[in-house]
């Protein structure tokens, strides 16, 4: 609590409430704005890639382009916010240092390793001991990994997806764009253009990742978009558990983060992805933020299993729909999801479980909390195709308000093509009452403590579906997130 | 020591709306009081004033607890000082387990008054210690606050913080309305028990029954937000007898 009066009395002297807001000063190596097929060569060639990915790359801004001129972004969504100007954006930005990929830590830039540790990110000895394995993307590009020795010895593959393309190509080009194809969505293919790194990994058959996999996102330079790539693949009977942190500086312009990731697991194979994103959401004011159009999706083959579970904190506008494609029979795919949109932030996400073989099932429990002016939307949609007999689904939608200048609401769209499926719904929408907060206050508990508590406590059944250290930050996140919203 | 002075209130934003209409009243260290009255006299109005409940507001009098005006206070801030509300109806809070919430609050008032929070385990053992002595059902601690408990099984939960705090001015909502005999015993059980010469109550009751467990040093009755009579334990019998008739304008009662 001591330290939690801290952190107010800062954001106080900024004039908002983001604890991550600060910028490193390291030498940036910055490609011109825009967007032009040079600007995709000058990525493609920064990064050494072979003559197959500049060719995946250019289809997709040739795509993009076409897209752009027709029928430009998707409008679907209940966000609101003035027309990205593409061309004054800056597609790579990358600290100097790291041009050359280092080596070790030991080459990273010490600003660099400095900003991590202030985000409680650990690279150093510390990862060892947290028993996580952590790829650190700063802007467009990996500084670090760690424990890739130790997980080599399983013959597990963790490393940014730079790196990858160059040392497992076979992989990667096997699985790019599987699951989500560089035609997938306008946001999908400006990133199959321009993806800067990201991260990879690969869990061989029947290796259980005994440690959590984790990639650190931090957005630096003013004015950049941020691009990752992040490809997933677990073999057959294979098992991981992969963690995404994410946070930008406090800036008054908005930041473009449009990021891709395709999970694969193969048969009986298991992938849990936990998401803490916590981009900077923009001032109180509604000034800056990140405008986050992601697109994340999962391929389960026969018995296996896809788990997303997110707490969404961040950015100005979210849009992010991780979905699994349950194309194996037995396959199972869930989805979990906090999401706040506090002050001028607005949220639309969900996901969509596409029901393709036998007995497959899914689950999915979204928790929308708006606070402030914050507009949250669940839009989820549920697939069950002719061949999905038994398909069974299983969705919670729940809205809580904190105050009346906020928004909340609930798009499912149920496709129901095999008579045997079993489809549940349940919605709420619920108001932290006052009779909540009178009780715990009367037991000492201060108001902003109190609310946290009916928050957090009303969000359970999804943070709990965090490791253990997860959920504690994912806790925190949302006490530090509702602040100014109380009171 | 509380000493309630020419205290009125009304309903937040509501014009005349007055239901506590001069109270005065003084509890010392010590003291078990029982407030008695009629449905509509303001005996809960009372109780949940004194806690700092922001429907209402105060618009004249005052509240001193130890001398000091708590009548600006937060709940919470209350609370600290070492006032304890057992509701009448108690809120029910989803995903929060009593465990959680009990050593949240017992850590903010520790800090509050710049003591050391009490380490997880030995909070555990204060916790699992009277959960037994109140007689709670230990599945029922493993559930969400309030969430699906019973009436009785509120009121025990109550008896819980009461006990795990340890206010040193407790003040029982109603706190025996809804309860069968054993659980009305378990409460008094635990206020005989916690009776002290540091600590006071406010027993706030319709009835005499719950009085006939607890033995309060003063009963005061309350008529129309006003205190209509003080006296010792017997009051409370006499309005067994004869309820609370002679208090009422009807019957030409003083007021």
């Amino acid at each position: 609590m001591a330290n939690q009066k801290t952190i107010s009395r800062e954001s106080d002297l900024s004039g908002q409430e983001y604890q991550w807001g600060f910028v490193t000063d390291v030498e940036t190596d910055l490609a011109p704005k825009g967007l032009s097929e040079d600007i995709v060569r000058l990525i493609s060639s920064k990064k050494d890639e072979p003559a197959w990915l500049l060719e995946w790359r250019l289809k997709a801004y040739r795509h993009w382009v076409q897209l752009s001129d027709s029928e430009g972004e998707p409008d679907w969504a209940m966000i609101d916010y003035p027309s990205i100007d593409y061309q004054d954006i800056y597609y790579y930005a990358a600290p100097k240092a790291a041009t050359e990929a280092p080596k070790s830590l030991d080459d990273v830039d010490p600003e660099m390793l400095a900003t991590f540790e202030k985000l409680g990110i650990p690279l150093q000895e510390r990862a060892k001991l947290a028993g996580v394995a952590v790829d650190a993307v700063f802007d467009s590009v990996s500084v670090a990994t760690t424990m890739e020795e130790q997980l080599g010895e399983l013959g597990i593959i963790f490393c940014s997806f730079s790196e990858a393309v160059k040392n497992h190509p076979e992989l990667v080009k096997k699985y790019l764009g599987s699951v989500v194809p560089y035609t997938d969505n306008f946001f999908a293919t400006l990133n199959a253009a321009v993806f800067s790194d990201g991260s990879f990994a690969y869990i061989p058959p029947g290796v259980k990742c005994p440690i959590e996999l984790m990639t650190y996102f931090r957005i630096n330079t003013e004015g950049s978009g941020q691009f990752e790539r992040t490809l997933i693949v677990a073999d057959k009977g294979a098992y991981v558990s992969y963690l995404e942190g994410c946070t930008a500086p406090f800036r008054k312009t908005h930041q473009l983060h449009a990021a891709t990731v395709e999970l694969v697991a193969l048969d009986d194979a298991e992938i849990k992805y936990s998401t803490i994103q916590n981009w900077f959401p923009g001032t109180p004011e509604g000034e800056g933020g990140v405008y986050n159009f992601v697109t994340k999706r999962g391929r389960a083959d026969k018995n296996a299993k896809i788990s997303w579970t997110q707490v969404e904190t961040g950015s100005a506008i979210t849009w992010k729909y991780p979905s699994v494609i349950l194309r194996g029979d037995n396959s199972v795919g869930e989805f979990f999801s906090v999401a706040l949109a506090n002050n001028h932030q607005q949220a639309d996400t969900g996901t969509k479980m596409i029901h393709i073989g036998k007995n497959t099932k899914s689950t999915i429990v979204s928790k929308g909390i708006s606070a402030g002016r914050g507009n949250n939307t669940y839009r989820g949609q549920v697939q069950i195709m002719p061949g999905a007999e038994n398909a069974v689904n299983h969705t919670q939608c729940d809205s809580l308000l904190v105050g009346d200048q906020c928004g909340a609401h609930t798009v499912p769209y149920i496709e129901v093509r095999n008579p045997t499926a079993r489809l549940e719904h349940e919605a709420s929408t619920s108001k932290v009452s006052d009779d909540q907060l009178f009780y715990l206050m009367a037991r000492g508990l201060s108001e902003e403590e109190a609310h946290h508590m009916i928050i957090t406590g009303w969000s359970r059944d999804v943070i709990r579906e965090l490791p253990f250290e997860f959920a504690l930050e994912a806790g925190q996140l949302l006490k530090v997130s509702l602040e100014g919203a109380v009171g | 020591m509380l000493e309630i002075q020419n205290l009125h209130a009304s309903v937040l934003d509501i014009e005349n709306s007055e239901i506590l209409k001069g109270v005065d009243l003084k509890v010392n260290k010590g003291e078990v009081h029982a407030i008695m009255g009629p449905n509509g006299s303001g005996k809960s109005t009372l109780a949940n004033v004194l806690m700092g409940r922001p429907d209402y507001e105060v618009t004249d009098g005052d509240i001193l607890v130890d001398g000091e005006s708590i009548a600006e206070l937060r709940p919470d801030q209350r609370a600290h000082l070492g006032l304890f509300l057992a509701f009448q109806y108690p809120a029910e809070i989803p995903g929060v387990r009593p465990w959680q919430f009990l050593k949240a609050a017992h850590d903010a008032k520790a800090e509050a008054r710049g003591e050391e929070k009490m380490s997880v385990r030995n909070f555990t053992k204060l916790f699992d210690e009277k959960v037994e002595a109140v007689g709670i059902n230990p599945d029922l601690v493993k559930r969400s606050l309030n969430e699906g408990f019973s009436g009785g099984e509120k009121k025990r939960n109550e008896m819980l913080q009461l006990e795990v705090l340890q206010p040193s001015m407790a003040i029982l909502d109603e706190t025996d309305s809804g309860l069968d005999v054993d659980a009305l015993r378990i409460v008094a059980e635990g206020v005989n028990s916690m009776r002290s010469p540091e600590r006071s109550f406010i027993v706030v009751t319709h009835y005499q029954r719950l009085l006939n467990y607890i033995t309060p040093d003063i009963v005061h009755i309350l008529v129309d937000g006003k205190i209509a009579q003080t006296g010792g334990p017997e009051l409370a019998l006499v309005v067994e007898k004869d309820g609370y008739r002679e208090y009422l304008p009807a019957a030409g009662a003083t007021g």
